[in-house]
């Protein structure tokens, strides 16, 4: 084949880091990945779904309780008629961006490295849009009547009101979920291929089997499947985009000093990714840890990629927080002013909630500054502390945005003060059960890691590997 | 697997990813119509090895999209303007009020084209097919796991059990296996 004696080698210096380390087989990581949900139950498996299990149970009791007296079990009440409820739903579904930029953006930009860990960012992103969903379902009050949501006539004739972002909200969150549900069974099919035809008993070969619907790996399969998932990672690409700039115009469209502003969209869109990818780490460390065999799979690089996007994504919603404050001050506003100046950002007692907005501003823009260095991003403690910060932060943004600027609005007389009650913050923690029980269930049935795609970006793969001997 | 059960196919395995793209060449440029490979992730270039053009499922795709762009624009633009047109907190309601429904018709486009590609993906694959003669292969297992196996069906107008096999065999084919329905 060789045409010239001379052969190109890429110098040492730009070549990249193996993404599957130690040369891994084909074999090597069917094994491994498989043998996580072949294995018989671990013992710290069951430990921690007899945890999580309960506080989803009192989570699910709380809304089961809201559902029966009504709203007023919560804090919320006039002015505050958003408070808890929305800052948990928008918390959630912002941590339900990562899995969709991991598997539809990285994918479209070629990030080869999204591989080892875009399956469990996926599942991540279905359990924490059902989380989110949640609350905007019993925040209505009369639960029973959440089907006037959908775009149906549903009293005296009358029709929903298409023009209201609310509504739009309604299409995108679950359209949003239904493609995530399609993309990530569509990645899995080929693995559960892979289980079915390893399973030794046969009612696991039964249920594997049905949900891989006969997948043989067929190329003329291959074909089609790989151009529906191009297809799916292009529409999902804008869709995720779409789905928090309409969530922050549930805000920037009302008139409220603190929402009424344009730079909502993109800063929610880099907000959303910011905190998601935060929750993927705060997931997948502990995982690598408790699956030393997967440490070939994913590897520092992983993490240190993920750090960077946290770092760039944080220094983004810095800069909207900052420049906030700048039109809030340059627009000359003084409604405006307030909330900025004395409610949120000032230290001097006049606001209410100041403490949040610091707590906010240390979170997500401070902490996240260590990444510049090297090794605090290859220091895996390091970075799950940084990520709970985020964690913490996200959660504070929302508070702030939706409280402050409810609680001090234009007229004094109009104010209120607002504190979550019991049943509210139960509900909260609640839902942090139901998306860790469903997590762990996940990764004891399904494979957590892409075998197919994995095995992809392996020098095996390659069909021209193999032909120049080094 | 008796032998008075139909003959399904030949079946061949291969070392690497890189002797089965050859070996589909091979294939191809012999004539053979009914055969295809199985791998267990989407080796590139084997479209082309096996003589197969661009998968027209984005077609498709681009019909239900734009069937969920129509069912958007309808599902707005019916009830705001003529069965119940709403007026809220005194805000205009006219015609240029269209773009209010952007955001609606675009997530009912993604909706309808991201559940196309899912339905055309099987209707295409034919799958749901819980059964098939591969299956009865005992070492088509490792399709999933490492294998790269390349199957030709008994229906091709050339195919011949002798002749194949030995064609099969010939072109790197390891194991070449007969298998039934």
């Amino acid at each position: 084949m060789a045409k010239s004696s001379v052969t190109l080698e890429t110098p040492a210096e730009l070549r990249r880091e193996p993404l599957v380390t130690n040369n891994r087989s084909l074999a090597w990581i069917t094994e491994k990945v498989s043998t996580i949900v072949e294995s018989p139950t671990p013992k710290w498996w069951l430990i921690s779904l007899c945890i999580t299990s309960p506080i989803a149970l009192m989570g699910l009791c709380c809304i089961v309780y809201q559902i029966s007296n009504g709203v007023g079990v919560w804090g919320e009440n006039h002015p505050n008629g958003w408070a808890w409820d929305i800052t948990n739903f928008v918390f959630w579904i912002g941590i339900g961006h990562a899995g969709t930029l991991i598997s539809a953006i990285l994918f479209l930009t070629r990030q080869k490295w999204r591989t080892s860990i875009n399956r469990a960012a996926e599942a991540m992103t279905l359990f924490a849009v059902m989380c989110a969903g949640i609350f905007p379902a019993i925040h209505v009050g009369r639960f029973w009547n959440a089907y006037f949501l959908a775009p149906i006539p549903n009293a005296n004739g009358i029709w929903p009101n298409f023009r209201s972002p609310l509504l739009w909200d309604v299409f995108a969150v679950s359209t949003y979920f239904s493609v995530s549900v399609l993309f990530w069974f569509v990645g899995l099919i080929p693995d559960l291929a892979t289980l079915r035809d390893r399973a030794k008993s046969r009612f696991a070969k039964f249920i594997y089997g049905v949900f891989a619907l006969g997948w043989r790996g067929s190329n003329r399969h291959w074909r089609h499947y790989e151009m529906a998932y191009l297809l799916l990672a292009g529409l999902s690409t804008p869709l995720v985009l779409s789905v928090h700039s309409i969530v922050s115009f549930d805000f920037a469209t009302s008139i409220l000093p603190g929402w009424h502003t344009t730079i909502f969209p993109p800063y929610f869109v880099a907000g959303a990714i910011f905190g998601g990818f935060a929750m993927v780490l705060t997931i997948m460390l502990p995982a690598a840890r408790i699956f030393p065999q997967l440490n070939d799979l994913i590897t520092r690089q992983h993490v240190d990629k993920m750090a960077k996007i946290i770092l760039l994504t944080g220094s983004i919603v810095g800069y909207a927080y900052l420049m906030e404050l700048f039109v809030a001050w340059y627009s000359g506003n003084k409604f405006e002013g307030f909330t900025f100046f004395t409610a949120r950002a000032a230290a001097d007692g006049k606001g209410w909630y100041q403490w949040a907005y610091w707590a906010m501003m240390f979170c997500n823009v401070i902490s996240p500054q260590i990444f510049w260095f090297k090794a605090m991003r290859n220091n895996y403690i390091v970075v799950f502390v940084i990520c709970q910060f985020v964690n913490i932060g996200m959660w504070f943004e929302r508070f702030v945005i939706i409280v402050t600027s409810l609680a001090q609005d234009y007229l004094p007389s109009s104010w209120g003060h607002y504190s979550p009650s019991t049943t509210e913050i139960l509900t909260f923690i609640g839902t942090f059960g139901i998306f860790l029980s469903l997590f762990l269930l996940f990764m004891r049935f399904l494979p957590m890691i892409a075998i197919s795609e994995v095995k992809l970006v392996t020098p095996e793969a390659d069909p021209h590997h193999g032909h120049s001997k080094h | 697997m008796s032998q008075h059960r139909k003959v399904y196919g030949l079946g061949a395995e291969f070392n690497s990813a890189a002797d089965l793209m050859h070996a589909a060449e091979k294939i191809r440029d012999a004539g053979f119509a009914k055969w295809d490979v199985h791998t267990p992730f989407p080796v590139h270039g084997m479209d082309k090895a096996m003589g197969l053009g661009k998968s027209w499922l984005s077609a498709a795709v681009f019909c239900g999209g734009f069937t969920g762009a129509l069912t958007g624009i309808s599902l707005t633009t019916i009830p705001s303007f003529f069965l119940y047109p709403m007026i809220v907190d005194g805000k205009p309601y006219s015609w240029p009020t269209v773009p209010a429904f952007f955001p609606i018709i675009f997530e009912l486009t993604v909706l309808f084209s991201a559940f196309t590609a899912l339905f055309t993906l099987l209707l295409l694959n034919q799958l749901p097919k819980w059964y098939h003669p591969v299956f009865n292969w005992d070492r088509f297992k490792r399709a999933t796991d490492d294998g790269f196996f390349l199957v030709i069906e008994a229906r091709d107008a050339k195919f011949s059990e002798s002749r194949t096999k030995a064609l099969m065999e010939e072109i790197g084919g390891q194991n070449v296996t007969l298998i039934h329905d």
